[in-house]
């Protein structure tokens, strides 16, 4: 789906969804679900990739590889650092 | 099936990915799992774009996308649990970075109109979540001062920057965008809106600084839809619109958690009262201590004991000492407890973690709301390392935590504070709760201390 109309109707959905899944979250879980979260938005290297691949001359080229690398360190770090908080939750719910 | 429409399952798959992944991250169950499922949707997504895109450089990227890992695992697996909070400021502000440069990039492309309009939204917005997240960084590591710091004409220089950088903004789009003039003007917009993200973080306090965070978070969110609707993907807009949205209803539970509106949170002190903290020293007071012998035997013979723990606690690394006392205890069927305050340790949540790498049960955590009725009841209360979360100024009006729920350790018999000296809390205020007279203190490192309670101890 694209198009100005297609794109707005699927962002106000996303936000239905956004509140709705964490509206009930415990205190406990704040910090893994924020940290989740940023990791999430380290998607934004699908974008990087997407304006790497297009770019022409140095500047772009470099400010790409840039965006890439920043990118890439929000989203693998994210999840592997969630992933360190939440295996200490492991074992303890009997 | 035609490739685009491959394409677009894939990111389909990838964004369910998501939103389990946070449905998931709501529940302690399912949280773990639900990570993994966001990480799988993250690596579906870069694969479709990386196989189905028309890219050039494709061996620059992946270069890149080897640097940023071989630079973030090391450093998220190793960071102590306790520098945790300003590692994930710095992925946040990282992110933010990189939906600037992106949206920066695309501003030649977009053709003016509202994708123009998205673009410089983005980098404005991008930008301010990188400098800002970088200083909350520098505020939690303590390389800059955890204070709330208010430079001369303040306001005046933040509202400045920002409209600075909207003006430039329409500088730009009334160029379309194109090369040259339209690229100078958005540098000044990227520009301003770094130095508007520094103050804009400058003023916070210490114990404040998470909820920026998670309102950087959000703010990190919502560019990087931008960025989906700039580039019409719409995996994009959906990842970092649930994001935006989570985010700015974990921003708002926070602030709940704290007891003030966002907005004093935020601005508070440029109008002169957050966490300002306008110490008030009580160095002379006169206050009680007591040797770890002492605290061994009035633990060893009470009924029921609180421990309340703070980020002092987590500091020490004492949460492995604090489950060895609640072991001996237990073996003289003293009934221990553990009340966790939303915001103890330096984000909420932080505690439940650290208590939970030493294996403390589950059910010995108890939230506020379940352990304040309990005080009364209790004889012992150990607040190792924390201080502003049990301040009974909070309950005064007129004091930078005022309004904060507090946990009602002045309502037990005894109260023993393991202090490593009279210095205030984060918030810098004074706790009236130290001069109270069933208060003893216990002077030094909280693992020390503990260490000779639990030696103390094991010889009654």
């Amino acid at each position: 789906m694209s198009g100005g109309m297609g794109l707005l109707t699927v962002f106000v959905l996303a936000v239905f969804v956004g509140f709705e899944v964490v509206s009930k979250v415990s205190t406990t879980l704040h910090t893994p679900l924020m940290s989740g979260a940023n990791a999430i938005h380290g998607v934004i290297l699908v974008g990087s990739i997407l304006v790497t691949g297009a770019a022409e001359g140095a500047v772009e080229i470099t400010l790409g590889l840039i965006a890439v690398v920043l990118a890439t360190v929000n989203m693998v770090g994210g999840f592997v650092v969630t992933d360190r908080m939440l295996e200490m939750f492991k074992g303890k719910k009997r | 099936m035609s490739k685009q429409t491959w394409v677009d399952l894939a990111y389909l798959v990838a964004a369910s990915c998501f939103v389990l992944a946070l449905k998931g991250l709501s529940s302690p169950k399912s949280a773990r799992n639900g990570n993994l499922i966001g990480a799988a949707g993250a690596i579906i997504a870069v694969l479709t774009v990386l196989i189905s895109a028309d890219l050039h450089h494709l061996p620059l990227i992946l270069a890149a996308i080897a640097v940023g890992s071989v630079a973030a695992v090391p450093a998220a697996r190793r960071v102590p649990m306790t520098a945790m909070p300003q590692l994930v400021a710095l992925f946040n502000g990282v992110g933010g970075g990189a939906a600037a440069i992106v949206a920066f990039l695309e501003l030649k492309n977009t053709g003016g109109g509202f994708p123009l309009i998205a673009s410089l939204f983005t980098v404005i917005v991008g930008s301010i979540s990188f400098s800002g997240s970088v200083v909350t960084f520098l505020k939690l590591q303590e390389l800059i001062t955890t204070r709330p710091v208010v430079i001369p004409l303040h306001p005046v220089l933040f509202v400045g920057s920002l409209v600075g950088a909207v003006a430039l903004s329409v500088v730009c789009f009334a160029k379309g965008g194109a090369v040259d003039a339209a690229t100078y003007a958005a540098i000044g917009v990227a520009v301003l809106a770094l130095v508007a993200g520094v103050l804009f973080v400058l003023p916070v306090g210490g114990a404040d600084v998470p909820i920026v965070i998670s309102l950087l978070n959000a703010f990190t969110g919502l560019t990087v839809a931008a960025s989906g609707y700039v580039l019409d993907n719409v995996l994009l807009l959906i990842a970092g619109t649930l994001v935006g949205a989570s985010g700015t209803i974990l921003t708002r539970l926070m602030a709940t958690a704290m007891g003030r509106p966002i907005t004093s949170t935020l601005f508070g002190a440029l109008r002169g009262g957050s966490t300002a903290g306008a110490t008030t020293v009580g160095a002379d007071r006169p206050v009680r201590s007591a040797s770890p012998d002492d605290v061994a035997i009035l633990l060893a013979y009470a009924r029921k004991v609180i421990v309340v723990p703070g980020y002092g606690l987590a500091v020490a690394q004492a949460q492995h000492t604090v489950r060895e006392l609640a072991d001996l205890l237990a073996a003289r069927d003293v009934e221990l407890l553990y009340g966790i305050h939303p915001v103890a340790g330096r984000m909420p949540g932080h505690m439940n973690v650290l208590l939970a790498e030493a294996n403390v049960p589950y059910e010995q955590l108890k939230e506020m709301d379940e352990v304040n009725p309990q005080f009364a009841t209790t004889d012992v209360v150990l607040v190792i390392g924390a201080n502003d979360v049990v301040n009974p100024a909070a309950r005064q009006p007129g004091t930078p935590i005022s309004g904060m729920p507090i946990l009602d350790v002045d309502q037990a018999q005894n109260v023993i504070f393991l202090k490593r000296s009279m210095r205030p809390g984060f918030a810098g205020i004074d706790n009236e709760l130290l001069y109270q007279a069933n208060t003893t203190l216990l002077f030094g490192d909280a693992k020390d201390s503990l260490t000779k309670v639990v030696s103390a101890l094991k010889n009654l």
